[in-house]
């Protein structure tokens, strides 16, 4: 054996259709052995136009293109946007609808980390966890088709309010569930938390360092596990977060495991937030009066009232005929991270330029940099600790 | 550190680079010529006292007809120890080329190819600047104001003959009629 063995590098196609990449996401790895030597993600597939829609429709027609990018929680996504215009438009919608909103977008982010967890643990390869997470998402989706008829994509929130109010059963049914949830995360927690093979597959998996995650853009769960302190329900509150108490989960390693702690710990907190909404939900209004040229009025003065019902009827076929000019940037958490708005009005119905910033866009092109150098199989655990959706990754 | 007062100090120390301060809502934005962007990114991001260390987003708006650059790359920046934020409307004209921040903040990265892909801004200086969510064959930016919703109709992808071939070619499996 005079012959010297040569090794090649090896350039591997992982996607759009694999199951472990959540989506229709396409992962171009170019491997030595089984080091992940570069990363080339390719996102696309899945591109609507949102933004240009958007500029062709009135403010309120955009809320159900909203529903759309975030599909597993769309009730954040649509509650961001509608603050977003409510911001540019100088609205203050109702206390009422502000707990209510706050509420159903933490019944929205647990579902959401419902099923992140599931997909998650099945990628590493803990199928039980994915049986118990759907159990609880199932009963959350159930919820939403009693709120307002829909399961997924809810479009709920209106613009200076809510579309409809919330009835008793609701209610009951809700704290019921807040009661039970806590020692359904202590389920899940006793199959995986100390679980050998979990540890084996997260602990020191794709660490980022705090100063490199913000530099790399990561919101929400994937820096908070970096031990940077950043939430916007803290740093810029809207709806009801200022009149609640929660805390905000930090990590310390930055590694995939970290990350998921974050996640677990932030359902607790959302449970507890929505406990404390039910038990502080005022009466009043769901939808504010003020601005009438603004927002929809209710449906028994549509029918009673000219001005209403003219109010009404610019606003659908027209939109708000004087919207303020100018330009806002509204974020909010949703569970992947920080959305964005940025909204340019040029005092038509119609926004002049509707951007949207995606969470996963962003932390899908962080996902080189948490990949590049670790083995093939921790791209997947990767991959699910970013938690990405691709609908808002391609918009 | 005040937004209003940022812009001032920016003012001072890049002398002819602010072109106006506008105030909105409580956000400030600061509309900025092109050309010694990436000193002032730099300098946003490095000195202390404002230590813009999150770039939040990146996007482009074209301003055809309304105003006379016609694009403006638009900046949002915040940052994590002061808590402050800022907004920097870049102005850039057709066939102009804007510097790359993507040595300040990495993420930049994608959002300037997006930037490129929809409105055809080249940035200056940027590692890899290709097309990312429309398909690399493509033509046009499909995010200026004079390209139409539904695509311009006598033009097609070529990629798209390609998928109706493809769907040609599985009618022999029969489970295609």
């Amino acid at each position: 054996m005079d012959k010297t063995i040569k090794t090649q590098e090896m350039v591997l196609n992982m996607g759009p259709q694999h199951p472990s990449t959540h989506g229709v996401l396409r992962l171009r790895l170019e491997v030595s052995g089984e080091t992940v030597v570069k990363c080339t993600p390719f996102v696309g597939y899945l591109h609507r136009g949102t933004e240009k829609l958007a500029e062709g429709m009135t403010y309120l027609q955009a809320i159900p293109l909203m529903d759309r990018l975030d599909y597993i929680s769309s009730m954040t996504n649509d509650v961001g946007y509608c603050i977003a215009v409510e911001r540019l438009f100088d609205i203050n919608p109702p206390l009422r609808a502000k707990y209510i909103r706050t509420m159903v977008s933490e019944v929205s982010r647990i579902s959401s980390h419902l099923l992140w967890l599931a997909t998650h643990a099945l990628d590493i390869g803990a199928m039980t966890v994915f049986l118990y997470a759907f159990r609880e998402r199932e009963r959350i989706l159930e919820l939403f088709e009693m709120l307002c008829g829909a399961r997924l994509t809810v479009t709920y929130p209106r613009i200076g309010g809510v579309r409809n109010d919330v009835t008793q059963e609701f209610i009951d049914t809700l704290y019921q569930f807040t009661e039970e949830f806590p020692d359904k995360i202590k389920e899940y927690e006793t199959l995986i938390n100390v679980n050998r093979i979990w540890l084996k597959r997260t602990v020191g998996i794709g660490v980022i360092s705090g100063e490199e995650a913000v530099n790399y853009g990561l919101t929400g769960a994937a820096l908070r596990g970096s031990g940077v302190d950043y939430d916007i329900r803290k740093h810029f509150p809207y709806d009801a977060y200022d009149l609640v108490n929660f805390e905000v989960p930090i990590g310390k390693n930055g590694d995939v495991y970290d990350r998921y702690l974050c996640r677990m710990e932030e359902m607790r907190q959302s449970n507890s937030i929505i406990r404390q909404c039910i038990e502080a939900l005022p009466t009043g209004p769901i939808m504010t009066s003020d601005s009438p040229k603004y927002t929809l009025p209710p449906k028994d003065k549509v029918l009673n009232n000219m001005e209403s019902l003219i109010h009404h009827f610019t606003l659908i076929t027209k939109g708000p005929m004087t919207a303020p000019q100018g330009e806002v940037y509204v974020a909010t958490e949703v569970p992947k991270g920080e959305l964005g708005f940025y909204i340019i009005s040029d005092g038509t119905g119609k926004p002049y330029r509707m951007r949207v910033r995606s969470p996963s866009f962003v932390h899908v092109s962080a996902l080189p940099r948490l990949c590049q150098g670790g083995m093939i199989a921790d791209v997947v655990a990767n991959i699910g600790s970013i938690d990405v959706v691709l609908g808002e990754c391609d918009r | 550190m005040e937004p209003n007062q940022i812009a001032e100090s920016l003012k001072g120390e890049f002398t002819g680079e602010v072109v106006a301060v506008k105030e909105f809502r409580g956000q400030t934005g600061i509309t900025l010529k092109k050309d010694r962007l990436l000193d002032i990114a730099r300098r946003l991001h490095d000195a202390p006292e404002f230590s813009f260390d999150f770039l939040r987003d990146i996007c482009g708006v074209d301003f055809k007809k309304i105003k006379t650059p016609r694009f403006e790359v638009v900046y949002n920046l915040y940052s994590m120890t002061h808590r402050h934020a800022l907004r920097l409307n870049v102005q850039v004209e057709i066939k102009e080329f804007v510097p790359s921040v993507t040595s300040v903040w990495k993420t930049a990265d994608w959002h300037e190819r997006e930037c490129f892909d929809m409105f055809g801004i080249v940035f200056d200086g940027h590692p890899d600047l290709r097309r990312i969510l429309m398909p690399e064959d493509w033509a046009g930016h499909p995010m200026r104001k004079d390209y139409p919703v539904a695509g311009h109709e006598d033009e097609e992808w070529p990629g798209f003959r390609d998928v109706l071939k493809k769907a040609e070619d599985f009618k022999k499996f029969g489970w295609y009629k």
